[in-house]
């Protein structure tokens, strides 16, 4: 049977993506580049009998995303970098609380207001260190239209299983940019609900290690009944300041990402097998990357493409190979340098990391990228 | 016969951390009192509160309890009540947590007129820091950042509520037990936001730098200012200086947000 396909925008794609996962329940506020999210859920949760909520503010989208998805729905939120920035109070809420929630970045220009109708790729770094304290992370970035829809569903599979917010950032370009989408059928893609407790409610605490590092989470309404709290609990969910408990539950929660990484991490590599020099590069700098490739292969250059598509845990393992393989890893990206320090980090000298920034509102184009990857001696 | 508080709070959580002389223990009864009169089931029901002294009070009740974000009781309390509308919604919290760093999320939670109670706890000050002054310190009062006197205007509680829209308003005292808990059992009852403010000065950090000499003095205080809405009606300007107006104040019709919204569904499944 023919496949049901579409020409489609990115924000769209990434609405139907969420609608794919079994998202049942968008609060959202209005900001540039990524209202489409929201105007296409108001239209299409109500239709399943789902909830779409416009709330005061970006921290109260945040906090209502937080507060359904407690009582078990899968909880959608979308906004672009100011809006981030204010909801990075909440995601601290939903990483120690340990609540499954998706929140799409889709990236504009900064700091501050910035270009709201221009791309960035400048909330990186942000998505790794935005909120205070110590915590899991786990940042998707994909390139496409068609890979907006798989790496939302992805999102919403790993915020439901590592009981964790997840986030999704893309640049403006691939947000408005239309592609053909090939819609996956039902089932043909993977899609997980979180795990409940199958313990009596007498037995049930909402953060038990006994059940491994990502303990059942019930809902509120049903037999169980159970505590919430955002200061440092212990495993009964009640604050705690014994220093072992709080211990104990901080790195539980880094473990449970850390330990999962093989799982988590995405990688996409092209022509890397036998590079000098790799370009590494994600969402819409990762386009004009490939196509600098396929250039300089046809002129003899042994060059290639490693695209994250799991930013957050970052490929460290990976990337340290590929540093002892190449003689530069070139970090191509819409900001003045962040992933790049990541690259740095991980590959301790071994190779050249040359870096490739643009912060004004254009794309960066292949020609940029050949010259930087032509200036390795 | 004494009253059965017991099966309502979590066993093993008390001592509370309220200060000797603070209202906020009355308060809590008062709302336990009438959870029992209107029936709330404890597996269907959530309370939800910020930061602060009185929005302690979720860690040990025996329901659904979601301690919050500064503030932020009612945006979570409006994703709970938007997704299970069938629930039992209570917000609690204080003050300065409701009409300061929560004041947006207050006013629009009124606006909406969405089916929850938001019990709010009135001490005057930011207890739990330390006596910082709040949008609802009297003006020339002192507390630790004001020593020179509060210069800020106070915020209406009520006033505020019922000009964002809140369908059920009223105010009560921690002196006046009874009534606490008939206050917050209508607006249980009330279909709509309900808000029901509870003035209880504090004691430690507002009481003692304003020269109260004890908690008696400032619960005789409380109930000298209450006037009931019923008495005031019959007062002058000039007799009611100074007092502060008590019972129901504030009751209308609206439609309520999470019907509105099931309207919402309707259209859409039949379009």
């Amino acid at each position: 049977m023919a496949k049901k396909v579409a020409l489609l925008q990115g924000n769209d794609a990434c609405a139907q993506g969420a609608l794919y996962a079994g998202c049942n329940f968008f609060g959202g506020y209005p900001i540039t580049p990524s209202t489409e999210v929201a105007e296409v859920l108001s239209i299409e949760l109500p239709k399943r009998g789902g909830k779409f909520i416009q709330m005061e503010d970006e921290i109260a989208a945040m906090a209502s995303i937080i507060g359904a998805s407690l009582t078990g729905q899968k909880v959608l939120t979308a906004t672009s970098g100011p809006g981030v920035s204010l909801k990075q109070e909440l995601i601290g809420y939903a990483c120690i609380a340990e609540v499954p929630c998706v929140i799409i970045n889709v990236m504009r220009g900064g700091p501050s207001t910035g270009m709201p109708t221009g791309p960035g790729q400048s909330d990186v770094q942000q998505a790794k260190w935005g909120t205070h304290g110590d915590h899991p992370v786990i940042a998707l970035v994909p390139a496409s239209v068609q890979e907006i829809f798989s790496e939302t569903v992805r999102a919403f599979n790993l915020a439901e299983k590592y009981r964790m917010p997840v986030q999704v950032l893309y640049d403006e370009i691939v947000g408005h940019m239309r592609e053909r989408i090939e819609f996956p059928e039902p089932g043909e893609l993977e899609v997980i609900n979180r795990t409940e407790p199958t313990v009596s409610p007498e037995d049930y605490k909402p953060f038990d290690p006994s059940f491994g590092d990502v303990p059942p989470l019930a809902a509120f309404g049903s037999e169980y009944r159970f505590h919430v709290t955002g200061l440092n609990k212990a495993a009964d969910g009640f604050p705690t300041t014994k220093a072992n408990l709080v211990d104990d539950e901080q790195r539980r929660q880094i473990r449970k990402v850390d330990g999962a990484q093989p799982e988590i991490e995405l990688n996409e590599e092209y022509l890397t097998e036998d590079a000098e020099v790799i370009i590494f590069a994600y969402g819409s700098t990762s386009r004009s990357a490939r196509y600098a490739v396929n250039e300089m292969r046809k002129e003899g250059i042994k060059v290639g493409l490693f695209r994250p598509i799991t930013l957050w845990p970052f490929p460290e393992k990976r990337i340290a190979e590929l540093g002892k393989q190449a003689k530069a890893i070139v970090v191509a990206e819409l900001n003045l340098g962040q992933m790049n320090l990541e690259v740095e980090r991980v590959t301790k000298g071994s190779c050249e990391v040359p870096f490739l920034g643009r912060v004004d509102g254009e794309p960066i184009n292949p020609g940029q990228i050949i010259d930087q990857v032509k200036e390795v001696k | 016969m004494a009253y059965d508080y017991e099966k309502h709070i979590r066993p093993g959580k008390l001592p509370h951390i309220w200060c000797p002389g603070c209202g906020h223990g009355i308060i809590m009864k008062g709302m336990i009192r009438a959870f029992e009169a209107c029936g709330l089931e404890k597996n269907n029901t959530a309370i939800i509160s910020g930061i602060g002294c009185a929005s302690r009070m979720t860690g040990y009740m025996d329901y659904n309890t979601l301690h919050t974000a500064h503030g932020r009781a009612a945006a979570f309390a409006t994703g709970v009540k938007m997704a299970k509308p069938e629930m039992d919604v209570i917000v609690v919290g204080g003050d300065g947590d409701g009409t300061a760093i929560g004041g947006n999320h207050f006013i629009h939670a009124c606006r909406r007129n969405i089916d929850m109670t938001y019990v709010i706890m009135n001490n005057s000050i930011y207890g739990m820091t330390g006596g910082q002054f709040s949008p609802c310190t009297p003006t020339g009062a002192l507390a630790s950042t004001t020593v020179y006197g509060n210069p800020d205007p106070t915020f209406d509680i009520a006033k505020l509520a019922i000009g964002a829209g809140a369908t059920f308003v009223a105010r009560g005292t921690a002196f006046h037990a009874a009534q606490i808990e008939k206050l917050v059992a209508e607006g249980i009852r009330h279909k709509g936001l309900a808000v029901i403010e509870i003035l209880d000065d504090c004691p430690t950090t507002y009481g003692r730098r304003n020269k109260f000499r004890s908690v008696i003095d400032m619960m005789k205080r409380l109930k000298e200012i209450a006037v009931p809405v019923a008495a005031a009606a019959k007062m002058t300007p000039e007799q009611l200086e100074g007092k502060v107006l008590t019972g129901v104040l504030h009751k209308e019709e609206r439609p309520e947000y999470t019907e509105q919204y099931a309207q919402v569904i309707s259209r859409a499944k039949g379009a």
